[in-house]
């Protein structure tokens, strides 16, 4: 027997090292985490100013501020840029902490799932408040 | 098969340094300003749905419990931001130089590290002195 697992007699443990090794990729998660980082920067600053200016909106004054037409488009920007931003970072809090396979895959594909499901859920509402004024009705 | 082979000496071998905490906080603010995002999530939909979901919403936010939350996140959004930007210095390659790292004298890292907490502190008690005086102006 050999000390390494999957090695059978005089093959080299290489032999089911092929694809289990670096992935290739990973280069564009890097750099799609810096890109959204960057954004998100001005986008938060502006977001803190926009919150701390609705503190006591009405409900008409807030439907009226997310339809002025800067501020629908920078919060779709900002929905887009903090949903995929928040998953690459959860993507590697999960394959950091969670060593269970099946576990991880789920928790991989129910991440995907949810992110993009808010982050279009956001766009959806954004839209719909900018474009009839009154909402989904 | 489970992995039975020794691991290698883990975190207990070093001397504790800032960064440290600037590494553990930067997470555990990533994972909570999750939260945060859906809850950004929840407002822009109850605003999209009726005025009934917005101010459920509202009342969420106003509430105790609702307050203590938005404060942390207010810290958590600042904290992530300030070490956010140090992130990126360091990816363009800042403070990795040999004398930056020279154990004899203080490395910079030291100094903003403790520099980027304070930082965030500072701008939350700033932020929250800013809307508590506008909440206290809007209800009087």
């Amino acid at each position: 027997m050999s000390a390494y697992p999957g090695q059978e007699g005089l093959r080299a443990p290489l032999k089911v090292a092929r694809g289990n090794g670096a992935s290739g990729t990973g280069v564009p998660h890097w750099w799609v985490q810096r890109v959204t980082a960057v954004a998100l920067i001005p986008l938060s600053i502006w977001f803190l100013f926009l919150v701390g200016g609705l503190l006591h909106a009405t409900y008409p004054e807030v439907l009226a501020s997310i339809a002025q037409p800067v501020h629908a488009i920078l919060l779709i920007v900002l929905s887009v840029c903090l949903f995929w931003h928040g998953a690459l970072g959860l993507q590697v809090v999960i394959e950091d902490y969670v060593h269970t396979r099946w576990l991880e895959l789920t928790l991989q594909i129910a991440l995907r799932f949810g992110a993009s499901l808010a982050a279009l859920a956001c766009v959806m509402a954004v839209l719909s408040v900018w474009l009839t004024g009154t909402g989904y009705y | 098969m489970p992995n039975t082979r020794p691991l290698s000496p883990h975190l207990g071998i070093y001397r504790w340094r800032v960064n440290m905490l600037q590494s553990t906080l930067h997470r555990l603010t990533g994972l909570f300003l999750s939260l945060g995002a859906l809850l950004v999530a929840w407002s822009l939909i109850a605003a999209a749905t009726s005025g009934t979901a917005w101010d459920v919403f509202a009342g969420f936010c106003g509430s105790w419990i609702g307050m203590i939350l938005l404060f942390l996140w207010t810290w958590s959004l600042l904290f992530h931001l300030c070490n956010g930007c140090y992130h990126l210095l360091h990816d363009m390659g800042r403070d990795f130089g040999p004398p930056r790292r020279d154990r004899t004298h203080a490395p910079v890292y030291w100094k903003t590290g403790v520099g980027v907490i304070a930082a965030s502190i500072v701008l939350t008690v700033l932020v929250w002195i800013i809307l508590l005086v506008r909440i206290g102006g809007g209800a009087a």
